[in-house]
């Protein structure tokens, strides 16, 4: 996540809210901040109208969207991998 | 990196700046940030509730001044004082949000 800072992606919370700004910051619970925030689903979520810099609890993040081209999807499986391997040990 | 730095550095320029806490239940509270810790436990001041409804503008006192349990806070956001000054409150309607569900 720590080489995603500074791009471009959407948050989707666990309440069903999605959140799409610049990512600032990760730490070791997966908290987020992010800054210049805007709502990006059907705005029917007017709540964070004046709201232009946040941070999300790990906990209520359902999933993170990336560009695709952002992620080395080939690192990524290989990184994965070897922690799953890891972990059995 | 210290696991309490990294909230720390974050929200240290936001005590006695104006929060908008989105919690667990849905609620939507705004109040003054006073303090928290690690565990994103927090100290609100002032503090009301936005309830949006087809017909909004209800807002209520929650309590001048509590403790919100950080198990409960779903994001915290910054309010610009500006642009929520701009924000006519009393002409929104909206479908409350959803409750984090697990």
């Amino acid at each position: 996540f720590k080489s995603l800072v500074g791009k471009d992606v959407v948050v989707e919370l666990k309440n069903d809210l999605s959140i799409c700004g610049t990512l600032h910051s990760v730490d070791q619970y997966l908290n987020i901040k992010m800054t210049d925030i805007s709502v990006t689903d059907p705005e029917k979520y007017p709540h964070m109208l004046s709201v232009k810099n946040c941070f999300i609890r790990g906990s209520v993040v359902r999933y993170v969207q990336l560009p695709a081209d952002e992620v080395d999807t080939q690192l990524l499986q290989d990184a994965a991998r070897k922690e799953a391997m890891q972990q059995k040990q | 990196m210290h696991a309490s730095d990294f909230i720390y550095t974050t929200y240290i320029h936001v005590i006695q700046g104006t929060v908008a806490i989105v919690t667990s239940d849905g609620r939507m509270i705004v109040g003054t940030l006073k303090g928290f810790d690690q565990t994103i436990n927090l100290i609100l001041d002032e503090s009301h509730e936005r309830v949006f409804s087809s017909s909004q503008g209800v807002e209520q006192v929650v309590l001048g001044l509590y403790i919100v349990r950080g198990d409960n806070v779903a994001v915290i956001g910054e309010i610009d004082e500006e642009t929520d000054s701009a924000l006519d409150l009393g002409n929104i309607r909206a479908e409350p949000l959803n409750s984090v569900v697990h």
